[in-house]
């Protein structure tokens, strides 16, 4: 399978602190997941690749052009209606009117959600905001999507929601990289594992073969320590 | 999108204006340049109404100092001046901002100061008074703003032999203020002031001052008007000023301010040349 | 204290009797001041929000000098107003000296800094909580700016309820270019200066608490409407 996207010899500094170095990647895999300790720099990884972030040193290289987007830990809602919030990124992209509303409408029934379209975004739980941030990407209908921790502060139900998205996400033809804390999540989304740890990438590993034959020794003492 | 904005922004701005503005509505008004004493003893609230009804015209009195209304009149931003500093006023003609200078009334100043006089100035002689003041150092608050009353007690000092500028100490208290605000600290000091009749009976909040010396001819206050010269000033209303100064000087309007009275008394007194 | 009791009742006098002049007044101190502030808001506003996000040169400069003309004071913006208005000055011509227009400009360069430091604040602390966001949907940052105007509009209140308490209890600049005409460009603030000088102190409170009265009011009015307004589109 041919890469969609590489990383060459990239580096970021912030201040005089290295976040990350030497930075080599060629990634071919429709679903990724990007575990490693706190402060691996897994965050800093996943918004270089989307461009939120420049690199100090190095390149980003996407082979063909590909359009992306991007979910975050927090869901980022804006102060307005369900609705507004998903047909917000569409505008920007210069859809019309009558498109939005069918794309947007349809996004919030695939996630579920259709029951709120009219209701204010930042009043609703963090399970249901995190799921419409994630109507409103996909609305986009992105050939990529990164994925920051979306379910670190959701209670199981709605992580258990917010992967199932994701996996549908995955399933109509959108390559995901998701940095996640949770090895399960990792196990279960995931074919192929990228494993960061002190600003260096140490292991990229197909899912199977990492849980069970980590190739180094800072990945297999990161999963004893994980997995208890 | 912007641009769109920077147009909306545009027509808001023309939209208040005119609402902001009734004034653009009635083209026929004049600004006079007047001093507080006319205005605040209320004798234009009871002239201007009655200009009104015979000419048609407003009149939207501007007031400040004589020399600032004279010095706002330089500018070009008044129509018509009407103060109480003659030498100044002689001196806005003959620099060519003025087209004649017409007498119109007078009243006259008093010297104020506490009932209880420890400076024993109460008497007729207002430059004795100054005198005493002086001399035993008692607070004096002075206009210090270039107005016509500013103008007169400087006179008067003068005329009385103290070299202000020696003599000055803290018990000379120059406020730089109206007439109104310069009462004010008189009071609160209890202070002797020079005020002119006309503000001193309107003015409410007397304290423990009252009149100590008054009918000294020198304190003769001389008012008078004079037109802007749309020569200097080409947007002048010659006209509709012109018509206010013949009105002023008129029968009909030197009977108004002879008729305008303060708790019985009259406080201006018509002297235009016949 | 017999004085502020006095004016008190004065004061409840002069609304109960619904005094046709005091009537005027107020109308022109809202009229000039509400207009002052919107004016002040469509120009504020936006360049709040351009410094909030923008980077440019000259960025952190316009940034110190709107805080600092948050402090102008009102006499000096009169008098800059004033020489501008004036006969003799650069737009003499209009002939706007001693009207209304010539206070809500005077107004307008005193408290379009203050809504625009105020907006400042407001976008900056949102464009911090947005920025990663906004630019991952694919917005520029005029867009953005535009988008978190309009995200942080309650906030945003605040800030020209600020610029209008300012413009309204000012005296010094609509002193000076409205010259304080009787009927035409006497607004609450340069009345109260007026019987002020007329040693009328109890008329003076008197108006003074009027205007007090006034002031909550508009606030009491904006705080209802915003309350409001979260509540259906918060």
């Amino acid at each position: 399978m041919s890469h969609w996207i590489e990383l060459r010899s990239l580096r970021r500094t912030e201040g005089t602190v290295c976040i990350l170095s030497d930075i080599e990647l060629k990634l071919g895999a429709g679903k990724t997941a990007l575990i490693g300790p706190n402060g691996a720099g897994k965050s800093t990884l996943l918004r270089l690749m989307h461009g939120l972030l420049r690199p100090d040193a190095g390149s980003v290289i996407w082979p063909r052009p590909l359009t992306q987007a991007m979910v975050f830990q927090r869901p980022i809602l804006l102060r307005t209606t369900v609705l507004a919030n998903i047909e917000y990124g569409l505008k920007l992209r210069g859809v019309s009117a009558r498109e939005r509303r069918k794309r947007a409408l349809s996004a919030l029934e695939r996630v579920g959600l259709s029951h709120l379209v009219q209701r204010q975004g930042r009043r609703l739980s963090g399970g249901e905001q995190q799921r419409i941030a994630l109507a409103r990407v996909w609305a986009l209908e992105p050939q990529v999507l990164f994925l920051d921790e979306p379910t670190a502060s959701l209670d199981p139900l709605s992580r258990h929601e917010v992967e199932r998205i994701i996996g549908e996400i995955a399933a109509s033809g959108t390559k995901i990289v998701m940095a996640t804390h949770n090895l399960g999540q990792a196990r279960r989304i995931a074919e192929e594992v990228l494993y960061l740890e002190a600003g260096r990438l140490l292991e990229q590993t197909p899912v199977s073969e990492f849980f069970h034959q980590p190739r180094t020794a800072a990945a297999r003492a990161f999963l004893a320590e994980e997995t208890g | 999108m912007w641009a769109r904005y920077a147009l909306r922004l545009i027509s808001l701005c023309l939209g208040l204006a005119c609402w902001a503005s009734p004034a653009w509505s009635q083209t026929r008004f004049i600004i006079i340049a007047s001093t507080t004493s006319t205005e605040q003893s209320g004798l234009f609230a009871h002239l201007l109404p009655l200009f009104e009804k015979a000419s048609g015209i407003k009149a939207r009195v501007v007031a400040l100092g004589t020399g600032q209304a004279l010095d706002l009149a330089r500018r070009g931003d008044a129509d018509v001046v009407f103060v109480h500093d003659p030498d100044a006023e002689e001196r806005f003609v003959t620099e060519g901002h003025g087209v004649k200078r017409l007498q119109v009334m007078y009243n006259d100043f008093v010297l104020v100061g506490p009932q209880s006089d420890p400076a024993r100035a109460r008497g007729k002689d207002v430059l004795e008074a100054l005198r005493r003041i002086a001399a035993a150092r008692l607070p004096f608050v002075s206009r210090g703003d270039r107005s016509g009353t500013h103008a007169a007690e400087l006179r008067y000092w003068g005329l009385a032999g103290i070299d202000l500028a020696r003599e000055k100490g803290t018990w000379y208290r120059d406020t730089g203020s109206g007439m109104g605000p310069a009462l004010n600290t008189a009071v609160s000091m209890n202070a002797y002031i020079l005020a002119d009749r006309g503000t001193w009976l309107s003015f409410r909040n007397r304290g423990e001052l009252g009149i100590l010396v008054e009918g000294d001819t020198r304190l003769f206050n001389q008012y008078g008007v004079i037109l802007v010269n749309s020569a200097r000033h080409p947007h002048v209303k010659q006209t509709e000023g012109q018509a206010f100064i013949d009105w002023l000087v008129s029968p009909a309007g030197q009977q108004a301010i002879a008729a305008y009275k303060v708790g019985g008394k009259q406080l201006f007194f018509p002297n235009a040349a016949k | 204290m017999s004085e502020i009791a006095q004016s008190l009742t004065l004061a409840s006098e002069l609304i109960a009797t619904g005094d046709n002049r005091l009537a005027a007044i107020v109308g022109l101190s809202l009229q000039v001041s509400l207009s002052a502030t919107l004016l002040s808001c469509a120009l504020g506003i936006p360049l709040g929000a351009l410094l909030a996000v923008g980077r440019f040169p000259g960025r952190h400069a316009l940034i110190i000098l709107f805080n600092g003309l948050m402090g102008l004071p009102p006499v000096v913006v009169g008098l800059l107003v004033y020489l501008l208005l004036s006969r003799a000055g650069p737009l003499g011509e209009l002939g706007l000296l001693f009207t209304p227009t010539a206070m809500v400009i005077a107004q307008t360069v005193l408290v379009m800094p203050i809504i625009a430091a105020l907006t400042l604040q407001v976008i900056e602390d949102e464009w911090h909580e947005y920025r990663e966001q906004l630019r991952s949907l694919g917005a520029s940052r005029l867009r953005a700016g535009r988008t978190l105007i309009w995200n942080a509009r309650f906030s945003l209140t605040t800030a020209g309820l600020a610029g209008f308490g300012r413009a309204i209890a000012e005296v010094g600049a609509v002193m000076i270019v409205g010259g304080n005409i009787d009927g035409v460009t006497r607004v609450m603030t340069t009345t109260i200066a007026l019987e002020t000088s007329k040693g009328d102190l109890p008329l003076a409170l008197a108006l003074g608490a009027i205007l007090i009265t006034v002031v909550l009011l508009v606030n009491a009015v904006a705080f209802f409407l915003r309350q409001w307004a979260e509540k259906r589109w918060g």
